[in-house]
């Protein structure tokens, strides 16, 4: 019952929001804003509380939904999940505060609009069930598209409809896959089911097997982005509004991150065998060639959407690393981009709200003007370029360091991206933040309500950064599913060689076989 | 017993050209036609389903009919509600049109309950030649449904044809015109042992031809767009979905059961008509201004995906086919209900028209954005689940081609419903000639209280049967399965 809650929680509070709205805007930001807390405490509580038991989930929850296609209303959390879950109410509160000031046209819309795809995004990171995966993959995608053709900039309805059409084709891709799924197990066994422990052991021919990952793989890499399907995200991200930039790269993103570690590589573990050098080649070209366009940008919504495609390129090499390091630094890489980004958002559009524009050359000597808002910059910068201490270097270490005991090629031209963010971040701290501010700029720092939002996020990323263990622990049992099931383990070091965890308890360790 | 419906739906008729003679009353003669469905609907409710024809030997309702049956008559009563309001104090004569209207809803009975080649093309023509004079009623003072009236007049002709020659050729070869006989020949079981011959060949083809006609399927669905804009809303409602709704399930009853495994070349045809008409549709409607042309185009694109479920066979189709129209009738009565309650007001028909729609009229606005999102197939509307059962019942068949088809119409569908749904949600605020659109020029005019109940049900039932549509599948199941 309670991940039911924590499912619907943002979607009602968001309906409830909106029809206080039409009395008063400010009791309906609250509203929500108190509900994301609310869903952010439920979620702390139950990672507090919960036990690893014999059943690798931590809380399930289960009802019978459309019986005669079986399909069932099933949620489960484990570490990896609540993990995930945790940064949506996280950012999506920080993406109501960011909103409190910058929008003021039908705030009740914009509030249940924000509520509704924070719901589609918790469902994809707690459902089980495959079909109730692809209807909380496809609830994700209307009210996104409202927030950037309603609340976006210039260029909106262009960037909304191509946001729409790459990700409904992608979904589609998914729907069509997870049915193929669906009815080659079902003719094989008879049972013709949608439950995700049940599919889990499906034998399929490898050639149904390779299709249907691929179905699988390139739903979730235009999600991610993947390289080339990335080219909705440039646009989606600099014209979305403020929040909407900070849910799409903080959340959305992760969505595909998340359901290449929970589903295609459980679900098809030989067929990812076949497919992972091709993808870990398409993560290299996406980090190095992200980060190139980042350092071309002049726009600073742009330039931080281009370092999305180059950071989450790392997600992807890990993941089809497939070993436990390169998996646990996918997964630490997704949270720490998912707070590093959305804050660089946030800041970004704090800037364009106070100075109407995000050209960098219009810019110049912030620092002096509003040294608040600099300083926030310039930790996020350096986090994202992957400074030791914040939690995106050991994201990155880890992801290469997986990655080097597969192809220690791709590992050494993939740290060539580390090079590229110094230089893109750089860049933009040097053209914006410092040099000669042009005539008559004024800039009002940063207030309380913006600085607690950056502190409370930055305090996570040193969290993480020096601290990475309980998160790692976390992640463990999904990983463990992720890859413990490939035929040839390439290099199965114990966990406590590598510095960063203890060799996990089996109870901890999830149903992996 | 069995024959009931029909006559009270026929006296429903006659009963209002006698009232028409005596007295001419607008609200009357509507009324007598709501009530006379009601007394059908109640009758329909009592006969105890059964595929066992009548004396006669021509109609059945069988579970799968009485579904349906049920189905067009709901969707029939919608429509008059709709056509009450658009006519009220603005036709000079709206009287017959009801009548016509009773007739039409006979014939799509008629064809619903079809066991025989006769009942067939009795009821097709009886909604056929109603239709023609309803497409063309405003013809005094709109000369565009009087073009769309003379278009569906000569192509629907022609379709008649096609299947009247294409019965006669079955006929020639079978040596009977019980569709039964023609589904079990298909079936193989009985004759046709030496192989399909030419004349059995031809017939079938004709047949698909006229059939394809009527459903709007590409290459056969030249008249769809223009009639949808021709004709008046509440009638281009009734096209899309009685009037289809009737010819699918009559195909549905006798062909997916059996589906064709005789004939496979059959199968491919119909195979090639679903592709053409999703990807067609769906292009065509990319290009379309009218808010209505795009729903006529969207409509040869849902005719697309309904054939997919046929042609996928039965094991998930049967439940699955009277779902997904269930949800598309609702999704288009919706759709054009909204525009016929508007345009008592103001132009509603290009896209701009509704350009800022949600802030003059939010409850409108939301009404018809549901409707639009569940014809798109998106979460949390009986359109999504309705795509499901095709998509799955097309996985189930392995018919990889048609389901590739399927998924690249939902991409090409889902921006031109974004796009009717971006106007209606946009503000006019960034274009000064915008600024002083449609719906502030147009004095208030209230929405009337039957129609806006009426859009409320419809979108209550959408965002229903999306969120949990098991009881109505249930209750398909039943009357598929039986009980």
């Amino acid at each position: 019952m309670t991940l039911v809650l924590l499912f619907i929680l943002p979607l009602a509070a968001g309906a409830f929001a909106w029809a206080l709205a039409r009395r008063d805007e400010t009791l309906c930001r609250w509203v929500l804003a108190l509900a994301l807390a609310l869903g952010l405490l439920q979620t702390a509580w139950i990672w507090v509380t919960a036990t690893p038991s014999s059943s690798s989930w931590l809380a399930e929850a289960q009802w019978p939904w459309i019986p005669s296609l079986g399909i069932s209303f099933h949620l489960a959390v484990d570490g990896l999940s609540l993990l995930m879950v945790g940064l949506s109410y996280l950012l999506g509160l920080a993406a109501v505060l960011a909103s409190w000031s910058s929008i003021r046209e039908r705030v009740g819309l914009f509030h249940f609009l924000l509520g509704a795809v924070l719901t589609g995004i918790l469902g994809v990171f707690m459902a089980i069930d495959l079909f109730l995966l692809y209807f909380a993959w496809e609830l994700m995608l209307i009210p996104m598209v409202f927030l950037i053709a309603l609340w976006g900039h210039e260029n909106r309805r262009y960037a909304a409809l191509k946001f729409a059409l790459f990700t409904q084709a992608g979904g589609l891709l998914l729907l069509l896959s997870i049915l193929g799924l669906h009815f080659a197990h079902g003719h094989a066994t008879g049972v013709y089911t949608f439950a995700y422990s049940e599919l889990l052991g499906a034998r399929l021919g490898p050639t149904a097997a390779l299709w249907l990952a691929l179905g699988f793989f390139v739903a979730f890499a235009i999600k991610l982005p993947a390289v080339p399907l990335h080219t909705w995200l440039p646009d989606a991200h600099t014209e979305a509004p403020t929040a909407g930039s900070m849910i799409l790269a903080g959340l959305l993103l992760k969505t595909g991150g998340y359901g290449l570690i929970r589903f295609m590589l459980p679900l098809f573990p030989e067929a990812a065998e076949r497919l992972a050098p091709a993808a870990m080649v398409l993560g290299v070209v996406g980090i190095l060639y992200g980060a190139l366009l980042a350092f071309a940008q002049t726009d600073l919504k742009r330039l931080v959407a281009y370092t999305s495609v180059s950071h989450l390129g790392f997600v992807l090499l890990g993941v089809f690393a497939r070993n436990d390091e390169g998996l646990r630094g996918a997964v630490v890489q997704m949270l720490c981009h998912g707070l590093s980004t959305g804050a660089l958002f946030m800041l970004v559009g704090a800037l364009q709200d106070r100075l109407g524009t995000r050209d960098m050359r219009r810019m110049g000597g912030l620092w002096a003007k509003a040294p608040a808002l600099s300083i926030a910059v310039l930790l996020f910068a350096l986090a994202s370029l992957g400074l030791p201490g914040m939690g995106n270097f050991v994201g990155e270490f880890l992801v290469l360091l997986g990655t080097y005991r597969v192809s220690a090629a791709l590992a050494a031209v993939g740290s060539v991206g580390l090079i590229l963010a110094a230089a893109y971040a750089l860049r933009m701290m040097q053209v914006a933040f410092f040099g000669r501010a042009p005539e008559g700029l004024e800039l009002p720092d940063l207030g309380l309500r913006e600085r607690a939002v950056i502190a409370a996020m930055v305090l996570v990323l040193l969290w993480i950064g020096l601290f990475a263990q309980p998160v790692l622990m976390a992640a463990t049992p999904a990983v463990g599913m992720a890859h413990s099931e490939q035929g040839t383990v390439l290099h199965p070091i114990p966990l406590a060689r590598d510095g960063m965890g203890t060799v996990p308890a089996p109870s901890e360790r999830g149903n992996a076989p | 017993m069995l024959l009931q419906p029909f006559i009270i739906l026929a006296a429903t008729a006659v009963a209002q050209v006698l009232l028409v003679a005596i007295r001419r009353s607008h609200r009357a003669t509507f009324g007598l036609g709501l009530v006379g469905m009601a007394i059908a609907l109640t009758a329909l409710s009592v006969v105890r389903p059964s595929s066992l024809p009548d004396g006669t030997g021509v109609l059945a309702l069988d579970g799968c009919a009485l579904f349906f049956a049920v189905l067009v008559l709901l969707a029939a009563m919608a429509v008059l509600v709709f056509a009450f309001h658009e006519l009220e104090g603005r036709v000079a004569q709206p009287e017959e049109y009801y009548i016509l209207l009773s007739l039409a809803v006979l014939g799509a009975l008629v064809l619903v309950a079809a066991n025989h080649f006769v009942t067939f093309f009795l009821g097709l023509e009886l909604l056929s030649v109603s239709l023609y004079a309803l497409i063309a009623y405003p013809r005094s003072r709109d000369k565009q449904a009087l073009e769309a009236g003379m278009k569906y007049l000569v192509l629907a002709g022609a379709s008649s044809g096609f299947i009247l020659f294409g019965m006669a050729l079955v006929y020639a070869e079978l040596g009977s015109l019980d569709l039964r006989v023609l589904s079990d020949a298909l079936q193989g079981l009985k004759p046709m042992d030496v192989g399909p011959t030419v004349v059995s060949i031809a017939g079938a083809a004709l047949l698909i031809v006229g059939i394809a006609f009527k459903l709007g399927l590409v290459p056969f669905h030249f008249w769809t767009p223009d009639v949808y804009e021709g004709a008046p809303t509440p009638i281009a409602a009734f096209v899309a979905t009685a009037s289809k709704g009737a010819v699918l399930a009559l195909l549905m009853r006798h062909f997916i059961p059996v589906r064709g495994y005789g004939a496979p070349q059959l199968m491919a045809g119909i195979g090639v008509l679903a592709v053409a008409s999703m990807v067609g549709g769906n292009l065509l409607a990319l290009l379309q201004d009218s808010v209505k042309r795009i729903l006529g185009a969207s409509s040869i694109a849902h005719m697309g995906y309904a054939t997919v479920a046929f042609v996928a066979g039965p094991r998930v189709s049967s439940v699955g086919l009277p779902f997904y129209l269930l949800a598309y009738f609702i999704g288009m009565l919706g759709a054009f209900g909204v525009i016929s309650l508007l345009s008592r007001g103001s132009r509603a028909d290009r896209i701009e028209d509704f350009r800022g729609l949600a802030q003059t009229r939010p409850w409108l606005a939301a009404a018809m954005t549901t409707m639009l999102l569940s014809l798109a197939g998106m979460p949390l509307t009986a359109g999504f689940v309705g795509k499901l059962y095709v998509a799955a019942a097309g996985a189930d068949a392995t018919q990889w081609v048609l389901l590739g088809a399927l998924a690249m119409g939902s991409v090409i569908g889902l921006f031109y419903y974004m796009r009717i749904v971006l106007a209606i949600w946009g503000t006019r605020g960034h274009d000064p000639i915008r600024a002083v659109a449609n719906w502030d020029r147009v004095p208030e005019f209230p929405v009337p209280l039957a129609g806006s109940v009426l859009l409320s049900v419809l979108t209550f039932l959408v965002v229903a049967l999306g969120v949990y549509p098991t009881p109505i599948l249930r209750v398909i199941e039943a009357a598929v399965w039986g009980p």
